[in-house]
């Protein structure tokens, strides 16, 4: 087997909630709670959940933007939670990010120049004056940029055209693999196709890996190869994207997909119960999707179930699904 | 963010904004052509005749041409003295407020940027400096230094003493500024995306976030320059200040208000004009700098 | 006659010293007893500003330029405040996108509960809180007597929207306008509001304009839709029809592009260029830049809404090739 180009083992991530100083008790919110996922090379591996599933903190950690609690993140074999600045510098390079707001994602005092050139600058310091403009030249063309927009600022462009040139940024050091933080879920309707094509157009041209993470399961279904559905950060299920959307093994993946609003119609026409999420502060003690699962047991209140290899290959972590 | 013609636009559309800034570009221009425009040196012990003492006004009966405004109880010119004293005061409050502001946003910055311990502490700091008043922490240090020193040496040192005492107790104005549009910063993608390249903290903070974060100290920087001439206005009055012989508009009212009850009203009344029209300036200027740059307050156009 | 009807809306707001631009640019709705109806478009298409403008909310120095508004045939625009608000909140409620413009975060929710009751009837408080303890009940809160002492920080995004619901409802109005409701949801939670609008809006005959960017929901609610795009509604009909052979260039790209109508892993359909901002529409059909179907008639006037749709070149429609 080849090596995963990103791995996590076990990784947790906890945070302090702010209390009073005096105080006693110190709550952490459990943002991660013990997640193994293998991102293959060359594979769009998407993650979904709800807000507060934890799915952008996997993401943030994987890019060292917050250091895990616990657990190990190796990105082609080399362990890079703990690395310090220096040695990290030129995974840098191949690891990028593309974060969802376009409108905050651009330091609006900069235009497109600076800012794609500043990646260039900081990661490849033997990189010539003119090299640093021939990359950025070539970059906005990939992305389908227009070369005038490299004097412009941040405020002149829509939304659509400022994901083009975070995707750009991110791109601009030919990077192996990138995490799209919810790409597209700020832009309008007709926008997203011309982002999603464009992702498609780059992985193809460049043999990218992604982490995609989405709470879009239809995009989801037409863009990943495999897929982890997260609940109250843990990994509820892990599998291909056709087994998921054929066979959903797990009850919350279950209730997900029924929640999709669908151009046929008729899936809305009865009631549904409210749902809650859990206190991510005080979790429950078994499964934490027990409380809005129809299928609850007396096993799943006591005992938080482990993810499992069913017998076509789905990872899922539930007592009971088969 | 406003353009800088847009910034114009507004400018001249607004007919407050333009009588404060012609107000404040005639005395500036004042100040700092004094030495080309004004009729005497008031400086040049050569000039000044003692003979000329206590003048009323070209105008008035036993005005002299000389002196437009009539002379102090020295036989300076008071016109003189003022163009020369608008400048000793802006150049304080100015040199003031690029203290307080050096001070301010780099204490601001670190403290909104790190957080944790370091914000709380520098924040407690500019709280326990805030609940001293800085004529307070002035009054004693500058008393302390005159009685220290003699007075010529006192009035070498005078304006950089001045400048330093009231840019040192201002800071946490500007810290504070600084610090709340930080934590409104920090937390933008923008800077994620920069802490993804791996840039140094110190480039994230000065490069990344600072520019987007010094919209209002610009406001409080117009408004704290007005402040610092005050309260060097006030120290002067006190006799803390600027000394007679280099006078700024402070020590030159202070200097007259021994004879306005002799009826020399002139050395007292013109000073304190131009330090009303200096502050009022500043001050409408400010107010209209924090409404333009708002954009709570900005309605659709720009 | 019926119930609501909009005609030739234009919504206008001041740009620089003499001009205006405008929002809305003639718009006509209409709205029979217990009808549900999607209004569909990009942001910035106008869709937020009709809600509006139908409950005469249009906040200065925006305005109504032309057009009449009638629910039952009185012109709401010609309405003073007083008359106005015994129709808004009372016979036409809201339900806006975030619960929290509609809640008063230091108010209990029994509170506004009553306060909104008894602006609007002649109740006692304890038949007040009677009547708001059903309408918990009826949004399917549960243990509905003590969440009306509960405060609206204290609720979940899902339940707080669904006491705007029940509010919304109090007042047994004949229209709700819903404006992007769940859009600030997650999914999950967002089919159950989805489901309990429908439901509600069935069981009570309240007729409902739904506003929302996302075609999907749309389908599986509304029964008429109205896309609109930069100002103006550029088709409109039963919503099946549009969603099964929609006939306007615009619509049928938009639903082209969803990843649901598309093959899995092959590039989606795309509408190039982005929608212009009001203040810069080109000449004739505000779409023509972007539609592949565009001819020179299309750069020289806009088209008008004819049957149902403001095209010169419509794509055949299913049901006309069958009929």
């Amino acid at each position: 087997m080849t090596q995963p180009i990103i791995e996590t083992k076990g990784v947790d991530m906890r945070f302090a909630l702010p209390t009073h100083f005096l105080s006693r008790e110190k709550p952490m919110l459990h943002a991660l709670t013990n997640v193994n996922v293998s991102i293959e090379a060359g594979e769009s591996f998407c993650v979904v959940g709800e807000s507060g599933c934890g799915k952008t903190t996997l993401g943030r950690a994987i890019m060292g933007l917050n250091t895990p609690s616990a657990g190990e993140i190796y990105f082609n074999g080399q362990r890079i939670d703990q690395m310090d600045e220096d040695t990290r510098k030129p995974i840098r390079r191949d690891m990028q990010m593309v974060f969802q707001n376009p409108y905050a994602s651009l330091n609006p005092r900069r235009n497109v120049f600076e800012t794609l050139a500043e990646p260039i600058r900081h990661l490849m310091p033997e990189k010539s004056e003119p090299d640093v403009r021939q990359q950025v030249e070539d970059v906005l063309e990939a992305t389908g940029c227009d070369q005038s927009w490299q004097r412009k600022l941040p405020h002149e462009f829509s939304g659509g055209q400022r994901q083009r040139i975070a995707i750009a940024r991110a791109l601009v050091t030919n990077p192996a693999f990138i995490v799209a933080d919810e790409p597209i879920s700020a832009l309008d309707v007709s926008i997203q196709a011309q982002i999603l094509n464009l992702l498609t157009d780059l992985q193809a041209d460049r043999g990218l890996t992604y982490l995609f993470i989405t709470h879009d399961l239809s995009v989801v279904e037409h863009f990943g190869t495999r897929v982890a559905v997260m609940y109250l950060g843990q990994v509820m299920e892990l599998a291909t994207a056709e087994t998921i959307f054929a066979t959903p093994k797990h009850p919350y993946t279950q209730l997900l997909l029924d929640a999709i609003p669908k151009l046929a119609g008729g899936s809305f026409d009865k009631p549904r119960q409210p749902g809650e999420l859990p206190d991510p502060v005080n979790l429950p003690k078994g499964c934490p999707f027990a409380p809005r699962c129809a299928k609850v047991q007396n096993r799943c209140l006591a005992e938080r179930p482990k993810l499992r290899t069913l017998p076509n290959g789905t990872q899922a972590a539930c007592h009971y699904a088969e | 963010m406003i353009t800088w013609r847009g910034f114009l636009k507004r400018f001249l559309s607004d007919p407050v904004a333009i009588g404060a800034g012609i107000v404040l570009l005639i005395l500036i221009l004042m100040a700092v052509l004094a030495p080309v425009i004004a009729p005497q040196n008031p400086y040049d012990l050569l000039q000044i005749d003692i003979m000329d003492s206590e003048m009323p006004p070209s105008w008035q009966p036993g005005g002299d041409p000389r002196f437009l405004l009539g002379t102090d109880s020295q036989g300076r010119g008071v016109l003189s003295t003022i163009m020369y004293g608008t400048g000793i005061s802006l150049l304080i409050g100015i040199g003031a407020v690029i203290v307080q502001g050096i001070l301010g946003v780099t204490l601001g910055l670190w403290a909104g940027y790190r957080g944790g311990w370091v914000d709380s502490f520098l924040m407690r700091l500019a709280d326990i400096q805030m609940s001293l008043s800085t004529l307070m922490i002035a009054i004693i240090v500058l008393a302390l230094f005159q009685a220290a020193f003699e007075a010529s040496v006192y009035a070498d040192y005078a304006i950089i003493m001045l400048i330093l005492i009231i840019g040192i107790a201002e800071w946490p104005k500007f810290a504070r500024t600084v610090r709340s549009s930080v934590l409104g910063e920090k937390n933008k993608e923008y800077v994620d995306a920069a802490r993804v390249i791996g840039l140094p903290a110190r480039k994230v903070m000065w490069g990344h976030i600072l520019p987007n974060a010094l919209t209002p100290v610009m406001v409080i920087s117009t408004i704290q320059v007005a402040e610092a001439i005050m309260t060097e206005a006030a120290l002067s009055f006190l006799g803390l200040g600027m000394p007679v012989d280099r006078p700024s508009l402070g020590s030159l009212i202070r200097s007259g208000f021994e004879f306005v009850f002799s009826g020399s009203w002139w050395i007292t009344l013109y000073p304190a004009l131009v330090l009303i029209a200096l502050i009022l300036a500043l001050n409408l200027l400010g107010d209209w700098l924090r409404d333009v740059l708002n954009p709570k307050l900005r309605r659709g156009d720009d | 006659m019926a119930m609501l009807e909009v005609s030739d809306l234009h919504v206008a707001f001041p740009r620089g010293k003499r001009g205006w631009v405008e929002a809305l640019r003639g718009v006509d709705l209409t709205l029979e007893k217990g009808e549900r109806l999607g209004v569909v478009g990009e942001s910035g298409a106008g869709k937020s500003m009709l809600a509006f403008a139908i409950l005469n909310l249009i906040a200065d120095p925006g305005r109504v330029s032309k057009g009449t508004i009638r629910f039952e045939g009185a012109n709401l625009l010609e309405m003073s405040e007083s008359e106005i608000r015994r129709i808004r909140g009372n016979r036409i409620s809201m339900i806006f996108q975030d619960p929290m413009v509609t809640l008063n975060p230091v108010l209990s929710i029994g509170t506004q509960m009553v306060e909104t009751l008894k602006a609007h009837r002649k109740i006692s408080t304890a038949e007040a809180r009677r009547l708001s303890i059903d309408k918990l009940k009826e949004v399917a809160i549960p243990s509905a007597e003590t969440r009306l002492d509960a405060y609206p920080h204290e609720l979940s995004g899902g339940l707080r929207q669904r006491v705007v619901i029940a509010i919304a409802l109090l007042t047994d109005p004949e229209i709700i306008i819903a404006d992007e409701p769940t859009t600030a949801l997650d999914v999950t939670i967002q089919a159950e509001i989805m489901a309990l609008i429908l439901k509600l809006c069935r069981e009570k005959d309240v007729a409902l304009i739904l506003i929302t960017h996302d075609l999907g929901v749309v389908a599986e609610v509304t029964e008429r839709l109205m896309i609109m795009y930069a100002g103006k509604c550029v088709e409109t009909g039963p919503t099946r029809q549009i969603i099964d052979a929609p006939r306007h260039p615009y619509a049928s790209g938009l639903l082209k592009a969803l990843p649901q109508n598309a093959e899995r892993g092959s590039r989606l359909y795309q509408i190039p260029g982005s929608m212009p901002p009001i203040t810069a529409l080109p000449n004739g059909c505000s779409y023509h830049p972007r539609c592949e179907f565009a001819s020179e008639r299309c750069h020289a006037a806009a088209p008008a809404l004819v049957n149902g749709v403001a095209c010169y070149n419509p794509l055949k429609a299913k049901a006309e090739a069958t009929s």
